[in-house]
């Protein structure tokens, strides 16, 4: 019978079949960070109990640190729990990528990138931007605190099997229309309900033939979907991607992997329990207007008017979020003065997207009522941008160029938009609150962030076009 | 963990959809490694809050009788967003032991489950009717959650039944230990290693390049 990948993924994670669909499954690789990964590993010795298996899973630190130049002013409480996951990685024999260090990063960027993340894996963090990973092909999902320790105890996780969900993008996007873009499309087309209770493979011509770092952006934002899990079938360009990455693995057992990777992507005949199709043509540069990912329309449309909506539910909904972000149903989005840009985050803070975002940039100003962020993935992506001089492009503009972490994405460390000003960033909420209390956030791609930055307002960055 | 069997309470009803877990419990509240116990007071702070800091008379948890309740009702895509497990425990220490509801986040509705909290889920049809009975009587209107039963009845008699898979509800009835019961299995954990080391032996060996 031909099977999904999503099938191939999870069959060969079983442990156990406990019934009702519901199986023990074995986790390969798994990634704890300063938010919760201290916590967890005091609560798995309180209890009497070792890590099951410390060489399997890895450390880094990212929520919690400040990403000031020099990395001076984290909150106390950061502090205490960056020291409390250095002393409790350390006695359990977990590899910790720390501050400073080649590595360290925001998980869902040092993972790919040292190649803890492979194709075929089964990758848990407590988190739920972990499906991520599954651009390389791993079956990867976030997971609770409980299951976290759990996982910690065990190297094993009980879930319930999902449905499978296959969207195929399938044509040739616009100039300037970015994997954010089609996955932003994505979201306002199905709804952030549209992947509950699937795993969601992304197929199609579209994403054969998108770089990796697009396909991590896209299966980032799977949670936002609904879907836990996310993934693309690993090819040519994953292998390219992963060989020679400090943790892939070398010589005759790379060639073997690579060799079980090769049989992972779905079979042809493979059947999905649900099936959508995008034609990635007819989409324009993504920009959200309100407080839910599906809150979504091309930077050439308007803001929604609930007075046109016939759902009265649907019709509050959106007068609530347009309450909150202070806009005027029915007028352009494009022009709305902008106080704050970020670029940065797990969706979007990767060299590729830094590239995109410096050529917007290059040779303009900002413009000066704003405030502009660039918060780089990791150490080794701050390290290769500023060997290719992209940090001077972002300083000449007028931008900050800061250490890696998640920063303003989640203001977990205290870095915050402040109270009803408007943000235009490229992270993947734009949740009440999400960026500090009454921020209102824009969710869009590094090049729409980049032009928001120049002209001080949401702008199209096609109209703008590229810097000098 | 709690254990679950049956409870009659007042009822809640908050409809918004997409109530995301940022909204049940903000980050600020919840870094740090001794947070139990603090939560309640900060979940759903935005809704039950007013920017001074004060009461928010319209927020549905800050009226009587809904000030008392032990069940929510909630609107579709509860709990969507991030995997915080402090979510739940902001609930619960607000007092809430039931939440029903059409759909739910998936992280968030496996961590209901990891501490006794009871998700049901019910056709929207039916979680908007239960909303409007309880609304129409002003919030006397109890309902009650059995779960040996696997059904929600109001105090006008409806009843609604639902489904949940065995070894949830006996998990959630009995107070299982999940960690416990998977430890039982370390013997088949460890054959299955020993022999995924033979099929796939670089997923146990990147340590040592690292
Ligand atoms: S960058 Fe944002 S979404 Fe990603 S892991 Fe960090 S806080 Fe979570």
């Amino acid at each position: 019978m031909p099977q999904t990948m999503f099938a191939k993924l999870w069959n060969s994670h079983v442990v156990a079949d406990l019934g009702d669909d519901t199986a023990l499954l074995h986790v390969d690789r798994h990634i704890l960070h300063d938010l919760g990964g201290s916590r967890a590993l005091l609560d798995v010795k309180e209890r009497g109990l070792k890590v099951h298996n410390p060489e399997l899973t890895y450390a880094t630190i990212d929520h919690t640190v400040t990403s000031a130049p020099g990395r001076q002013g984290t909150i106390p409480r950061g502090v205490e729990l960056i020291h409390a996951l250095r002393t409790e990685t350390a006695a359990a024999g977990i590899r910790l990528f720390d501050i400073d260090q080649p590595g360290q990063g925001i998980v869902h960027v040092m993972g790919p990138e040292l190649g803890i993340t492979l194709p075929g894996v089964l990758l848990v963090c407590g988190d739920s931007h972990t499906c991520t990973h599954g651009g390389l092909g791993a079956l990867a999902f976030g997971v609770g605190w409980s299951e976290l320790n759990h996982v910690l105890a065990t190297q094993t996780l009980i879930q319930r099997r999902p449905r499978t969900m296959r969207v195929r993008f399938e044509g040739i996007s616009a100039p300037a229309v970015t994997p954010k873009d089609l996955i932003l499309a994505l979201i306002g087309m199905v709804g952030t309900d549209g992947g509950t209770g699937y795993a969601v493979e992304y197929a199609g011509g579209t994403i054969r033939d998108m770089a990796v770092e697009g396909r991590l952006t896209v299966c980032n934002l799977s949670v936002e979907l609904g879907a836990k899990m996310g993934f693309t079938a690993p090819d040519e360009k994953t292998f390219a991607y992963l060989e020679g990455t400090a943790c892939a693995p070398k010589g005759v057992s790379w060639l073997r992997a690579v060799e079980a990777w090769r049989q992972l992507p779905s079979d042809h005949d493979a059947v999905f329990d649900r099936e959508v199709e995008i034609d990635v043509t007819k989409i324009a540069p993504q920009i959200t207007w309100g407080t839910s990912p599906e809150h979504v329309i091309g930077i050439d449309g308007r803001i929604p008017d609930p007075a046109m909506i016939p759902n009265a539910e649907r019709r509050q909904a959106v007068q609530l979020a347009l309450n909150y972000m202070g806009l005027m149903p029915g007028e352009a989005i494009a022009g709305t003065p902008v106080d704050w840009v970020f670029i940065g985050s797990c969706t979007n803070s990767r060299l590729s997207d830094l590239r995109a975002a410096a050529e917007v940039v290059r040779g303009r100003k900002i413009n000066p009522r704003v405030r502009a962020w660039v918060v780089p993935g990791s150490e080794i992506v701050k390290r290769d941008a500023v060997a290719e001089g992209l940090d001077q492009v972002f300083l000449n503009a007028g931008f900050e160029w800061r250490e890696p972490g998640c920063s303003m994405c989640l203001a977990s460390n205290g870095e915050q938009v402040p109270p009803g000003q408007r943000s235009v960033s490229t992270s993947n909420r734009n949740f009440v609150g999400r960026q500090g209390p009454r921020a209102r956030t824009h969710l869009a791609s590094p090049a729409m962030a980049a032009a928001a930055a120049i002209t001080g307002t949401i702008t199209d960055v096609r109209r703008l076009g590229t810097g000098k | 963990m709690k254990k679950f069997d049956r409870l009659t309470a007042v009822a809640a009803p908050l409809m918004r959809a997409n109530i995301d877990t940022d909204i049940v419990i903000p980050i600020n509240r919840m870094v740090g490694n001794s947070i139990r116990g603090t939560l309640g007071k900060w979940a759903f702070s935005s809704l039950r809050y007013l920017p001074d800091g004060s009461d928010n008379p319209e927020f549905v948890l800050n009226r009587t009788p809904y000030r008392d309740a032990e069940i929510l009702i909630v609107g579709p895509n509860f709990g969507c967003g991030s995997s915080r497990e402090p979510a739940v425990w902001a609930i619960q220490e607000r007092g809430i032991k039931a939440i029903v509801g059409s759909g739910f986040g998936d992280i968030f509705y496996n961590n209901c489950f990891q501490n006794g909290l009871l998700p049901v889920v019910l056709d929207p049809a039916v979680v908007q009717a239960i909303a409007e009975e309880v609304e129409q009587s002003q919030g006397t209107s109890h309902v009650s959650v059995d779960l040996e039963k696997c059904e929600v009845t109001t105090s006008s008699g409806k009843r609604y039944a639902f489904s949940l898979e065995p070894r949830r509800r006996t998990a959630l009835i009995e107070g299982l230990d999940e960690i416990g019961a998977t430890l039982k299995l370390d013997s088949e954990i460890r054959a299955f290693q020993a022999r995924d080391r033979e099929d796939r032996p670089w997923i146990y060996t990147s340590r040592a390049n690292a």
